[in-house]
This record gives C-alpha cells, structure tokens and sequence, in this order.
C-alpha cells in the first residue's frame, strides 16, 4: 500500500492565478513520479488536465455552472476581495472570502471522513483551516506548507488579523511547517512564534521543458536599438512595481534606449500608470496585462533582462521562468528564490539607484547578458521538483515511519 | 641530496571600489574605498598584515637566526610594495630585515601581477623592468630568477625571459606537464637557451597550503616530524623540493589556531636531522644542481585551481570582454603621456580584477568566492567596466 496524501489547495492550473497553483501542480507530478499516492481538494469544481492523481471538489455541482472567476482568491485581501467578487458575479459560499474558508473546512471535515489518507498536506491560509479539520477528525499528522504569508501579501503592513490568526493556529497545530524558502522561515519563526525546529525548507522548482525559440512581437523594436527590460507579476504592493518605475527613470537617464515593460494586472495599476506620467516616462513605459502560457514566454525571450524588485517575496517563480526562456535576471535580495540563483543580478528591492547601475550595466554589456543567461541556465536546471518532492516525502517519512 | 626550496607569493591587488554609472565622468578615484566592506584595500592589508605578514617574518626572521641553513624565497608584487609603503612601514621593515640576512632571496616578476604576457609582450617587459627597478630601489637588491603572475608558463614565456637575462624560471609541477616525471629535478624548457626550470611539488606544498587544517584529511594534523619524513623520502630520487606557496598561507588561509605558525618554527630542525637534507634559495637550486631533461610545455600551465589552467582569470565571456576592452586602450593610454592615467590603467591589469569575474564555481561556495570581495562575479564586472568607460572619458579629455 502506497503513501496516501489528502492535500487541500486553493487553485489549480490551469485556472490558477500565479505561484500557487503552479508550485501545488509541480509538487504533485513530482510526488507522484516517487510513488505517493494523494487525493487533492479544492474549494471548487475546476477541470484540472491531470492523471497522476484523484481530486475532489468541496463544493456541490452548481459550482461548475456560476463559473466563478478565481483569479485573484489567494492574493487578494478581503476588501478588494469583495470588488472582485462583486464584479464576477456570485459564488455559493456567499459574500465573503472568509466564508468561503469556512464552508471550505466544514466540507474538507466530510471529504476527510469518508477517504483513507496517511497524511495531510494544506497549501497556504485559505486551505489551513480544511487541514485543520481533517486532522480533527482523522487524527493524521498535518503538514502546512506555506507559499507566502500575510506579511508578503501586505507589504508588512496592513496585516489582516483574521488572515494572520488561521495561519498561526495553522502553523501551531501542524505536524509540521513546510517553508518555501529560508526567508519565508524566518517570518514563520520570528512573526508567529512557531518552534524553528518544526519548520522544514522546501524550496520550489521548475518544469524545465526544452528551450523552444518563439517569435517575438517585439522584433521591431529590437532592430530598432531598443533594449526591453521586462517586469512580470501582479502589480501589488509586494511585487514592487514602483520601484520598478523609479528604478525604469533612473536608467532611461543613462540608457535612453530601454524600453521597459509591465506584463501582468493588479490593484496597483492606475497609480503605475499615473506614476509614469509624472515622471515624464510614460512613452517608454509600456503596460501590456497578463500573460500567460506562450505569449508569457515569447515576452521572456525578447527580454534582455527580467526584473523582479519584490519588496517580500517567499520564493518567486518568475526568475526561474525567465532563465528558462534565456533570459537573465536581476532579482531582489528580499526573495527566497534568491538562496537558490546564484547567477543572477541582486539587489536590494528599495535601492533603485543600485538596480538602474545594474540594469546600464548589463545593456550596455552584451557579454555580462550572455554570461548571466548561459551560467543562469544551467542553474536552473538543478532547480527541479523532483529535488521538492524528495524532501516532502522525507516530511511524511518522517510523520508516517512505516512508510519510511 | 634533497634541497628544500620554499617560494612564497605575497600579493595584494588594488581591488576597484564600488564604482557605478553614475559615477562615471566626475573625476573620481578608482582604489580609494574607505567602506567597512572588503573593498577597502587599507583595511585589507593591514588585518593581512597582523594575521600573517607579521607574524609570518617574525618567525622567518628567528628560523635564520637559529639556522644557518635555512634559505627561503619570496616574489613581492610591485602593487603589494605600493601598499606596504602606504599601509605597512612596520611590513616593509620586517621584510627588509629578511632580505638584509643574504639568505632570503627576492625574485622578479611583473609589477602589476598582470597577465599583460598573454596580452602584450611590450607591456610585460615594462613591467618586469619596473619590478626590477622597485626591488631594487627597496631592498638593494637585484632579482636573478623569474616568476610570473600565478605560475603562468609555456614555452614562450620561458624564451622571454631567458632573452631578459634571468637565470631560472618557476612553474606549476602539474601531472600533465610532467606525465611520468619528478617536479623534484631541474629541467630545460623547450626552445629557451639555457634558462633552468624549478617545478613546484604540488602534492607537497598544497598538503601545507590547503590541507594544513583540513580535519578530514587522512594524515591530520601534519606535524613538522611526519612532514619531515615525506621530505627524506625524496632523498635518493630528487634533487629539490620545490615548496611553492602564498605567503598568507601562515595566519590568513591556515589560520594560526591550526598551529601553522608552530609547524613552520619547528620544520627546519626537522628537515636538517636528516644529514643529506638542507635548504636553498632558487637560484642556489640553479647553480647548483643540472637539468636532468628538456619538457616541451606548448600550452599554459598555471598554479590556480584544480585545473592548473588559465580558466581562473579567462573563462568566461565577461572575463575576456574585460581584458580586451582593456588593453585596446594600452596605446592611446601610453600615448597620453599622463602618469596618472597610465598608473591607473596599469591598476587595472592585475590578474586579481579578472579572478573576481571567474563564474566557474561560483555557486559551490569554494575559494573563489572565499576570496572575492564583491558580491558576486558579476558586481565585479559591472564596477571594472564602469571604470573602463571612466578613464576612456579622461583619455578623450586630453
């Protein structure tokens, strides 16, 4: 009989809206290619495109036909939750976010009863309190694994109390604490009193497919001299947008042919907006939405280096998906991602000064750009899920020693 | 007979301060770094100078008082010179009274620990002459054995310095070099005359230089006796042990809690128990003993890594894209005529510059990254050509 896991998420690909959905999907195939069995729940009923593993759905079939739009749940606070909400159109667990995590937990508690599972694993605070209930009433050891927390989502500011209250009973009453990255860790230790040797690090990985060159929409630009510094992710507080605009003014001084590019929407859009406007920048500054999939990857590989000025960032994907796509990076030294690339520019998230020298620098160098994306490459490829998977599976091991 | 010849390197570069874009064009100063960090070359040399140079000579200084057997060798660089002047009188004093003994010999190489042999000839032979000059203007004395930067060597450079007039030349004793033969005889390299080629014993010098401390190490810890006998071992089938290190070997990569300092005080008695056994300066060893074959060495060897290759200082396209964009600036620089910038531009040939840039290795954490200052491979580009396109806007000025 083969390890069993009952894992509850919140999103999947691939209807899923950022690092979430994409690290549960990579941590499960990899699981599951180590031989563990898991049951994976979400709060509602979604198509995910998958063999390796069962799922069930918390919710009852009318899900399927309000077709609610997901695609900010796990990033998005309360209050601009409720917009969000508003604007899609209804959902059966009612107005609120945390009602939603509530029925969620009562029917995880229904979904735990009736399945036979070893251990259970819940990703991130909207699925901590569906653990919870799990082990309440299966007494299996718990396994929280946190991607990000309050403190990443609101900047260290604004720290919703209610969030922070289901992640510390989470983190408290768990088995074990699985971190995403050592700086995610310490948040856990120092910001919710959880014992740093119950805290394991499981860094993420990439799919890394084969690289495939696509054709760029950008090409023009390109022959025309211009050189694209690219940033990808929502546009919140935690990503560091602004910084990024500051940061695109400072080297326009230096490097007037960079041309800088925002792909990806979010709460703090207008003000990017407006922001590039009062600076004066506003023809070089281009906002382009959210990219998914190949046209994602076709902005990557026109790139000629991918900046993520995260103000708190856990892990971080978009770099490791940038140097898939040959692209090289300058990341932010607050970022989880940052323990595992050495091959890349770092700096300080709020020091624009020092990302604009970087950025001139590496424009103005061709080979600084090949040398990063070629060393960057290869690192990357070590970066695997397969290394993830075979440290959670020692967590269970170590919960479930029959197994071992 | 089994000579003992120790060489120790002793080298500090002008390391280039943080120097960003916006720096560029304001007349600034490249080697200045005041910070806490370990840019700031002061700071550097003088916890070097406490942690091992000091300390270091004393123990010298009382070996050849006790015996008067012992001979040893150093190469300062012309840049570590620069630095006692400025930061260690008490250094250069203690050095002195070394070289005031007639049993410490002082060898040659290039000022500026440049690689300017790979890049232009014109360039190096300046600058072994102003090493000449400087070792002479310090310690009255006149160079006879040539070494160059890391143990960088061929054929050619061989036959450029035996054409300089020198005696001797050292190099790396690598298995590839060498195949079946001893690094512990003299050889002739190729196609350079007469010149006489000492080879560095690497297993035995690096079971000092990196294995000294190294608790994992199957023969830890390594007394002066066990040491000893390795050396009487070669007695019979070799005529030197050529024991070719960093000086900051003492105190700084073996720190003195390793009882390094206590190892070396103790060596010499040990070695010189033995009745065949004594100790030479190199060019003693090339008096004395004759070659015994000619090694043909086409392809660079150095002493660095565990490839004894050039890959420390050019592997990498921001290492090469460096060092080319900086010695296409050697003509007009020198044609400028100004002191200043040549010094500088000089400054920046040391071989050290280029090792900040080495990326091979850089995420296992291991020496290269042990002894780079900045923060990465790739800061230490971005500060060097920022200071590149500082000087060409000095040059264009004039």
């Amino acid at each position: 009989m083969a390890l069993t896991v009952l894992m509850f998420g919140w999103e999947f690909p691939p209807r899923s809206s950022g690092g979430l959905g994409v690290a549960c999907f990579g941590l499960t195939r990899a699981l599951a290619n180590k031989g563990v069995r898991m049951r994976f729940v979400l709060p509602k009923r979604m198509a995910p495109d998958v063999s390796f593993m069962d799922f069930s759905f918390a919710d009852v079939p009318d899900i399927a036909v309000t077709g609610v739009n997901s695609l900010l749940y796990p990033y998005v606070t309360e209050g601009s939750y409720l917009s969000s909400y508003y604007a899609v159109g209804g959902s059966i667990y009612g107005g609120s976010l945390f009602e939603e995590v509530l029925l969620y937990a009562a029917k995880a508690a229904e979904i735990a009863w009736r399945s036979r599972f070893d251990v259970i694993h819940a990703h991130d605070w909207l699925s901590f309190l569906a653990g919870l209930e799990a082990k309440r009433v299966s007494g299996k050891p718990l396994v929280v694994h946190v991607h990000a927390t309050e403190f990443d989502r609101s900047g260290g500011t604004n720290v919703n109390p209610r969030v922070y209250e289901i992640e510390r009973r989470g983190m408290q009453e768990a088995d074990r604490v699985i971190t995403v990255s050592q700086l995610t860790k310490q948040i856990v230790i120092e910001k919710y009193g959880i014992a740093p040797e119950k805290v394991e690090v499981v860094h993420n990985g990439i799919e890394r497919t084969d690289f495939r060159p696509l054709p760029s929409d950008l090409d023009a630009l390109k022959r025309n001299g211009k050189k694209i510094v690219l940033f990808h992710g929502r546009i919140t507080l935690q990503k560091g947008p602004d910084y990024f605009v500051r940061t695109a003014k400072r080297v326009l001084e230096y490097y007037p042919d960079a041309v800088f590019i925002v792909s990806g929407i979010g709460d703090m859009l207008p003000q990017m907006l407006c922001e590039t406007v009062a600076l004066g920048i506003s023809d070089k500054v281009f906002f382009v939405g959210a990219l998914w999939d190949e046209e994602r990857d076709r902005v990557y590989q026109a790139a000629d280096v991918v900046v993520m000025p995260s103000v708190s960032e856990p892990f971080g994907i978009v770099p490791l998906e940038a140097l898939v796509n040959g692209a090289p990076v300058l990341i932010s030294k607050q970022s989880g991602v940052s323990e595992v690339l050495s091959h890349a520019l770092k700096s300080d998230f709020w020091d624009t000064d020092e990302m604009a020298n970087k950025i001139v620098g590496l424009l103005k160098n061709e080979s600084l750009k090949n040398t990063l994306r070629s060393n960057g490459g290869r690192e990357v490829g070590a970066v695997t899920w397969s290394k993830a998977a075979q440290k959670v599976l020692g967590i269970y091991q170590s919960l479930v020693p029959r197994f071992a | 007979m089994a000579s003992v010849c120790f060489y120790f390197q002793v080298h500090q570069p002008w390391r280039v301060k943080r120097f960003r874009i916006f720096d560029i064009g304001h007349g600034g100063r490249y080697f200045d770094d005041h910070s806490k960090t370990n840019l700031n070359n002061e700071k550097i040399f003088r916890k070097v100078a406490e942690k091992s140079y000091l300390p270091a000579n004393e123990v010298m200084l009382s070996l050849l008082t006790t015996h008067p057997e012992f001979r040893i060798s150093y190469s300062l660089s012309g840049v570590l010179m620069e630095q006692m002047e400025s930061f260690g009188p008490d250094v250069l004093d203690s050095f002195q009274r070394l070289v005031d003994t007639g049993r410490a010999e002082l060898l040659s190489e290039t000022y500026y620990h440049s690689l300017s042999f790979l890049y232009s000839r014109e360039e190096f032979a300046e600058q072994v002459k102003l090493h000449r000059d400087k070792v002479r203007s310090l310690f009255g004395v006149t160079p006879k054995v040539f070494r160059n930067t890391e143990l960088i060597f061929n054929n050619d450079l061989a036959q450029a310095v035996a054409e300089l007039g020198y005696s001797a030349v050292l190099a790396e004793g690598a298995d590839h070099v060498l195949g079946w033969r001893s690094p512990n005889f003299l050889y002739t390299p190729k196609g350079a005359g007469g010149i006489k080629l000492l080879l560095k014993n690497y297993k035995l010098s690096d079971d000092i230089a990196f294995r000294f401390g190294e608790r994992s190490w199957k023969e830890f810890p390594l007394t002066a006796p066990k040491f000893a006998q390795w050396v009487n071992a070669i007695n019979g089938n070799g005529n030197v042990v050529n024991l070719f290190m960093d000086y900051e070997t003492f105190g700084e990569h073996q720190w003195e809690d390793t009882g390094i300092f206590k190892f070396m005080e103790s060596l010499p008695r040990e070695i010189l128990k033995h009745p065949d056994n004594d100790f030479v300066t190199v060019s003693e060893a090339a008096e004395r003993y004759a070659p015994v074959a000619e090694l043909d060495i086409p392809h660079y060897v150095s002493w660095a890594d565990t490839e004894r290759d050039l890959s420390a200082w050019l592997s990498n396209e921001i290492q090469h894209d460096a060092i080319s964009k900086l010695y296409a600036l050697e003509g007009e620089v020198k044609g400028s005529g100004n002191r200043r910038l040549v010094e500088d531009w000089r400054r920046l040939t040391t071989s050290d510059h280029f090792y900040y840039m080495c990326t091979k290795w850089w995420n296992d954490g291991d020496v290269h990254k042990y002894f780079n200052p900045y923060e990465s491979p790739y800061d230490a580009f971005i500060s060097y050509m920022n200071v590149l396109e500082d000087l060409k806007l000095r040059l264009a000025a004039k």
